[in-house]
């Protein structure tokens, strides 16, 4: 297929960037969008042009890294996948594209299509662990009993990959569905519950410090959601904040 | 509870809470209105004894105000908070794909709340303050002192169709506020039932027979009287 891509081009983080149109041709349908990219910039490479720079690394919707805004939705058109798994069939020949990076003060963009999250990195120091010395005397897995519901909500929680679509999905650039995940992973074990109180109320803010705005519960972020983090867990959220802030006056 | 309030998850919460209040706030004043379609009688008596009372006049009228500025002036501030997190905008965005235009729109809606609250407050509240703390004529009498006033005061507000039209639209967009409103606030205080398919479709039944209510009584008065 052929197609017309309008894509977003900004040479640093001082850069005002603009969007930039290309051409594409013979795409095969079969192709992940990621591919499809890399042929672009075998095609710029080529012509002596700079190619985009994407951010990708795993290509198996894995390790969270790619972050494009397709068509204005994070990952694109498609549900329950990040952008190396969308396929190129969810496009009709002829179509025009639109790719952007994320957008929202707490990622400004390094380059092209490529954003800094380490906001996100920032947010998990502060609280998104549990203290636990594991060198050399590791325990039994099964010596703390846990209920398959709890563990079961707990690893779905813990599917986050931190990608950031939740943020650039959401009106408000709120980062509240990843930190509920982060939050919830914990909370939800035993093991998390010791250092639940202080957890929630570090993560919490230093996701309001970054810069990220308040969740108004559209729901966006669920949708977009590669790893179908649901809602529940910025209830969630909202509920360990609050028993944690009944605890310390 | 230091610090609470002032975070993200606690302003949140302290707008879930304002809003639970005027909710309930809605289904009082529905309540009282609705009985002017079926008995002059009953809604002077209902209209005279929540105009009087002190306790309601001084002390759950000062909590409504205090909740109305609240939700409005918290709503305001958290939506340009809200605008400042993405500094630059998507070219294109398609949030249709993934939200109502009901959740994305709330600040809309609310503006158009807030325009006819003034027109509302200018059309009774301010009337009422007058006549009753500055004329200091608590009688709830009409001037010819043949019965109470409020039922045909009422009318004469809805005698013009202009005013009227303003009361429809601006009902309807109480209406979409409410259908993301409603549930949303469930969600903010961390209760998960406001996401149960019952607590959903009463979130709709609410947000849609309140307004439908109010907005009867307007019509019933402006073709009746």
């Amino acid at each position: 297929m052929n197609l017309t891509l309008k894509i977003w081009r900004q040479k640093g983080p001082q850069d005002k960037g603009k969007m930039v149109d290309y051409k594409v041709s013979d795409i095969s349908e079969h192709m992940s969008f990621l591919e499809m990219m890399d042929v672009l910039n075998e095609q710029l490479v080529n012509s002596g042009e700079e190619p985009i720079a994407f951010d990708h690394d795993c290509r198996e919707g894995i390790c969270g890294m790619c972050s494009l805004h397709i068509n204005g939705e994070a990952h694109g058109p498609d549900r329950g996948i990040t952008t190396c798994q969308l396929h190129m069939r969810m496009f009709k020949d002829g179509d025009t594209i639109t790719i952007e990076p994320w957008r929202a003060k707490a990622f400004p963009v390094i380059k092209d299509l490529v954003v800094d999250r380490t906001a996100f990195e920032r947010i998990q120091q502060a609280g998104g662990y549990i203290s636990v010395n594991t060198s050399g005397n590791t325990q039994d897995a099964n010596a703390t009993p846990i209920s398959k519901h709890a563990a079961d909500e707990a690893m779905d929680a813990a599917a986050c990959i931190g990608c950031g679509a939740c943020v650039a999905s959401c009106k408000n650039s709120s980062a509240m569905l990843f930190v509920g995940a982060k939050v919830s992973q914990f909370a939800l074990l035993p093991q998390g519950k010791v250092e639940a109180a202080d957890r929630v109320r570090n993560m919490v803010a230093q996701m309001d410090l970054e810069g990220f705005g308040n969740c108004t519960n559209t729901g966006a972020c669920e949708v977009e959601c590669p790893k179908g983090i649901t809602l529940e867990n910025i209830a969630r959220m909202n509920r360990e904040l609050f028993k944690a802030s009944l605890l310390k006056f | 509870m230091s610090g609470y309030f002032t975070s993200s998850i606690g302003r949140k919460f302290a707008m879930a809470l304002s809003a639970f209040f005027l909710i309930i706030f809605l289904v009082i004043h529905l309540a009282v209105n609705i009985t002017s379609v079926f008995s002059a009688d009953l809604f002077n008596e209902l209209s005279h004894f929540m105009g009087t009372n002190p306790l309601i006049q001084f002390g759950l009228q000062p909590v409504l105000i205090f909740g109305v500025v609240f939700h409005f002036v918290m709503g305001f501030v958290l939506e340009q908070k809200n605008k400042a997190a993405r500094n630059i905008k998507y070219v294109r965005n398609n949030g249709a794909a993934n939200s109502s235009w009901m959740s994305r729109n709330m600040v809309y809606s609310g503006l158009v709340i807030l325009a006819f609250l003034i027109l509302h407050f200018i059309d009774f509240w301010i009337p009422e303050l007058n006549t009753k703390y500055v004329q200091g004529d608590m009688s709830g009498l009409l001037a010819d002192g043949e019965g109470f006033r409020y039922f045909e005061e009422l009318q004469h507000k809805f005698v013009s169709p202009i005013r009227v039209g303003a009361y429809v639209v601006a009902f309807i967009l109480l209406a979409l506020h409410l259908l993301h409103g409603f549930t949303s606030a469930f969600q903010s205080v961390g209760a998960t039932m406001g996401r149960t398919k019952a607590m959903k479709n009463i979130g709709k039944a609410y947000s849609i027979l309140i307004p439908l209510g109010f907005i009867v009584v307007a019509l019933f008065h402006h073709f009746n009287h």
